[in-house]
């Protein structure tokens, strides 16, 4: 059974359509990638899936349970984290409390511990205290952990908002544009990082990618995204070759 | 050569110098102080106020009489240096060894008992310090209250980040709440006639009085908190702005709550322990809630609505909470309100009032417990201490208000955490 389904996906943006007849299959574990020209409508399928917009048509199944109406926050719960393209962080708030903050879902202690201090809500915030840590050194930002995030360098930023969406417990974890503005070192660090998620919590990964190089070299399916409709989709290897594809989009400079 | 290598060192700036005195003296000390400094008027208050030609004794600092009598203000600042500065300072730095001994051994038992030794302490300087005068009395209730406001705006308009001008209302709601309660079961008066249950039994039932006059408040903050969850910023403002004057207009046109005319003779039931006891639980409950991680969620909500969706935050659930706890706590505060005015109206709950919570919250910080304290103790005690002024009171506390906002935006004190541990701890020395 895959771990999400979207069928015949559609989506009007008042007359203006966005997106078509997109079909998504991900098993468990798998790495997928998606491409396309600027605009094509690739952010705009994440927040259809994510729930920021109800899909005009279609249906989105995670776990063969329908996710079509449903808030992003209860979305978010059921298993899809996510990061975005311009690195959407708290300014106000530090690293640590970033990660604690998508344990949200995961606390128990409700109002009452809240505004009283229970037993219980303090043994829950030093277990998130003790999840946050670990995910904190996972992704190499735990010297960073009381910083302000807005004072942090631009790759560490990119590695919290990961961790922070990885706190989430996510079956998927959607990846926007992961490594935009990074360094060909910071590239490397996060192949790493990636590979080393994957292995370490078995979460499949979507991600959206203009780097050429880094998503032939991740992704075990690659679909190829022009005008909101699907192109092409197959391995890295089928999607080099494919006419259309490189008709359409490729002629993109990869930077190693 | 080495003589005027010595004469050229430079000497530490005058703040540095200003906070060695002050770093090494803990709370404790500073306690030890105040009860000080309560003793020493409580004895010589009159003799002092006598051979320095005061009228009587200073009640406010003596800025009421240094501002009817500019002549007599070297005689007020040697009361204030003598009676206040001179005890605190002096006892405080004299003691710091023992006190710093004592709040060491403190800090190995549970936070809870040194939290209840010093708020006992202090509420028994404030208990002293308030029985020289009734006008002292009087203020200290209004600034705790004003505490407790400002405090429940900062929940709404600094964690939550929403403009709300809908205070004045939530405070109406708690207060016409609680003092219909009190008045229909245990008080004789001419809007509700006789009590309903013997009158004695009230203080006890007050509490419960003011609970319900605070959930009263919560529920009708749904109405400003539900349309905020498509709206922010100015258009969330309007809204709340209107359902202030709602709530005055309803108050001013539901004859049997006293109308126009307003209501009045509540019992008085805020004496100063009620008053300190409800002030320190709402601090604390605040602050317990925004320590905790789905208060931080207020913060997640305002600083990106988006991130916080997708992180699971149930931003809805968030912005009711922040608005009916808030909400709740100015309720709970016109309840004490009407109880130590012993009199409401309508015009009570007005713009002016509105001005006075909201200078109190921008000027002491948003999105902090310490600033929200800070604010509401300063803008209260000015606003009595320029009473004299009259009218130019309102251009002083304004010209305030617009300094902050251009050399410190946020306010005084703003984003900082209320950590009980440490300011109750222990001072090392360097």
């Amino acid at each position: 059974m895959p771990l999400l389904r979207v069928n015949n996906m559609t989506h009007y943006f008042g007359g203006l359509r966005a997106v078509y007849h997109f079909n998504l299959s991900i098993e468990q574990g798998e790495i997928r990638g998606l491409i396309g020209p600027n605009g094509a409508g690739k952010t705009t399928i994440f927040n259809l899936i994510t729930g920021i917009h109800r899909p005009t048509e279609g249906t989105v199944e995670l776990e063969n349970e329908n996710l079509v109406g449903l808030q992003p926050h209860q979305i978010a719960a059921r298993g899809l984290g996510r990061t975005f393209q311009n690195l959407l962080l708290w300014r106000h708030m530090n690293v640590r409390e970033h990660v604690k903050m998508a344990h949200y879902s995961q606390l128990t202690y409700g109002l009452m511990g809240a505004l009283f201090g229970t037993p219980r809500r303090h043994r829950e915030e030093r277990q998130v205290a003790e999840n946050t840590m670990r995910l904190l050194e996972m992704f190499d930002v735990a010297k960073y952990a009381d910083w302000l995030v807005a004072n942090l360098p631009y790759g560490a930023q990119r590695r919290v908002e990961m961790a922070r969406a990885m706190a989430t417990n996510p079956k998927i974890l959607f990846l926007d544009e992961p490594t935009a503005g990074m360094t060909p070192e910071e590239l490397v660090q996060m192949i790493g990082i990636i590979r080393q998620v994957q292995k370490e919590f078995g979460v499949a990964i979507f991600l959206i990618e203009h780097r050429l190089k880094f998503v032939m070299e991740l992704c075990q399916r690659i679909q190829t995204l022009v005008f909101g409709e699907i192109i092409a989709e197959g391995t890295p290897g089928e999607i080099q070759n494919n006419p259309k594809v490189i008709e359409a989009y490729l002629g993109k400079e990869d930077i190693t | 050569m080495e003589a005027i290598d010595l004469q050229t060192q430079p000497r530490p700036p005058i703040k540095a110098r200003l906070s060695a005195l002050f770093s090494k003296i803990p709370m404790l000390g500073w306690l030890a102080g105040i009860l000080c400094t309560v003793l020493v008027e409580y004895l010589l208050g009159d003799w002092l106020s006598y051979i320095l030609y005061l009228p009587k004794i200073p009640v406010l600092f003596g800025c009421l009489i240094m501002l009817k009598q500019p002549i007599l203000i070297p005689s007020v600042l040697a009361y204030v240096a003598l009676v206040y500065a001179v005890p605190i300072i002096g006892v405080g730095r004299l003691t710091a060894g023992f006190t710093n001994r004592l709040a060491a051994r403190l800090d190995q038992w549970p936070i809870w008992i040194s939290a209840l030794i010093h708020l006992s302490l202090l509420y028994l300087a404030l208990h002293y310090w308030t029985d020289i005068s009734d006008y002292r009395l009087l203020v200290l209730k209004l600034t705790m209250i004003a505490v407790m406001l400002t405090l429940s705006i900062n929940v709404i308009n600094g964690y939550m980040g929403e403009f709300s001008c809908s205070h004045p209302g939530f405070m109406a709601l708690g207060a016409y709440a609680a003092s219909t309660i009190t008045l229909v079961f245990f008080a004789n008066d001419r809007l509700f006639g006789d009590a309903l249950l013997p009158p004695a039994l009230g203080p006890f039932f007050f509490p419960l009085a003011l609970i319900i006059g605070g959930l009263v408040a919560a529920v009708g903050a749904l109405v400003v908190a539900i349309p905020s969850f498509r709206t922010r910023g100015d258009y969330l403002a309007i809204i709340s702005l209107a359902f202030m004057f709602i709530v005055k207009s309803l108050v001013e046109n539901i004859e049997w709550l006293g109308g126009p005319r307003g209501m009045g003779s509540q019992p008085n039931w805020s004496t100063l322990p009620v008053v300190f006891v409800w002030m320190v639980l709402c601090i604390w409950v605040i602050n317990n809630f925004v320590r905790s991680i789905l208060g931080k969620a207020l913060n997640a909500v305002r600083d990106n609505e988006t991130a916080a969706d997708a992180m699971t935050v149930n931003t809805r659930k968030t912005k009711i909470t922040a608005f009916m706890l808030g909400a709740f706590w100015a309720g709970v505060a016109g309840g004490l309100f009407a109880h130590v005015m012993r009199f409401i109206n309508p015009g009570t709950f007005s713009i002016q009032r509105l001005a006075e919570i909201l200078a109190m919250v921008y000027f002491g910080g948003l999105n902090s417990v310490v600033g929200s304290i800070v604010g509401a103790v300063s803008i209260n005690l000015i606003s009595e201490m320029l009473r004299p002024l009259e009218i130019y009171k309102w251009i002083v506390i304004p010209l305030i208000l617009i300094l902050v906002m251009i050399f410190r935006p946020p306010g005084l004190i703003a984003f900082r955490e209320f950590d009980i541990k440490k300011i109750l701890a222990p001072k090392k020395n360097r």
